[in-house]
């Protein structure tokens, strides 16, 4: 019980420094690396709450897809350090209260909050007993079969940015030599070979 | 999940998506910041949905997360790839400068 209550707290304690360093540290690439840090302390919050597959998943698709992109454009892109913290300050005071009471709305709408003892006559899928169905089987069990229409969809989301990506960044350059298959099988002998005649004797 | 009541997954995802809706406000010179932002702010939606998954002993919030997942991953990339013309064209990725698209 303790050893879960101080596990919450260093988690989220974590995640919020990390969330913070996020958006104030100068360096993008700073940036990035806290952003996996909040991202590894939120994947063990959801083994806290018994998720132990979407833990999994938040590591591998956020740590090991979306975090490595970002750092890759932080890195490609050839940006001046020093003048992207120009006008920080500028937009510190109308970002903090518009932040500040954003939060505090939040925390008293959502702090007092307790579930209901009549929800339970509403739940959509009952989590099965972790004893006999593990949590990666229940969610497998659940999308390939009352879900599997969003399963789809969310397979063509996938489709369609990974085209929306490379439409929008490739570029055909000029004076690049590429091969064209199709040129060379249709080239014949008689339009590329010429077969003189040679005066013995005299050279070419 | 312990002794530890809803509130305080609540609170801790509410307080993260206050500070992504803060750095968009701080960050207005680096849009790569600011889809970190946006990654915080759905990063705290997926805590809410499956604290209340957890609470409630229902599995449809952790599936919910799931595809919140996917729709996070292809924005970043649609994003970033947004990003990458842009730069290209401009030579900065400073959101004031994108002002200039209006006709």
């Amino acid at each position: 019980m303790i050893i879960q209550t101080l596990a919450f707290y260093l988690f989220s304690s974590v995640t919020v420094f990390a969330a913070v360093m996020v958006i104030s540290s100068k360096n993008p690439v700073h940036s990035v690396l806290f952003l996996i840090l909040a991202f590894f302390n939120s994947a063990g919050l959801f083994v806290l709450l018994g998720a132990e597959f979407l833990a999994m998943i938040l590591v591998v698709v956020y740590v090991g897809a979306v975090a490595v992109l970002f750092m890759f454009v932080v890195m490609m892109l050839d940006i001046n350090i020093a003048e992207l913290k120009h006008g920080f300050l500028q937009y510190l005071p109308l970002g903090g209260v518009v932040g500040l009471i954003l939060l505090l709305e939040l925390i008293l709408s959502l702090g007092g909050f307790i579930i209901s003892s009549q929800s339970q006559s509403s739940i959509a899928a009952p989590r099965p007993n972790i004893n006999e169905v593990t949590n990666t089987e229940a969610i497998g069990n659940l999308i390939y079969t009352n879900y599997i229409y969003f399963f789809q969809a969310a397979g063509l989301i996938l489709l369609v940015a990974m085209i929306g990506a490379i439409v929008l960044t490739h570029r055909s350059r000029e004076n690049v030599r590429k091969q064209n298959i199709s040129d060379q099988i249709n080239r014949r002998p008689q339009d590329t070979i010429e077969i003189k005649k040679v005066t013995t004797g005299s050279g070419v | 999940m312990g002794g530890i009541a809803i509130s305080h997954y609540l609170i801790l995802s509410s307080i993260i998506l206050t500070l992504g809706v803060f750095g968009i406000f701080l960050n207005r010179k680096n849009v790569i910041i600011i889809l970190m932002s946006i990654e915080l702010i759905l990063l705290s939606v997926n805590i809410n949905l499956v604290a209340f998954s957890a609470y409630l002993g229902d599995l449809v919030g952790q599936v919910f997360a799931l595809f919140i997942l996917t729709v996070a991953a292809g924005e970043a990339a649609i994003g970033l790839a947004i990003l990458v013309v842009y730069f290209r064209n401009r030579g900065s990725i400073a959101v004031e400068d994108i002002k200039m698209m209006r006709g």
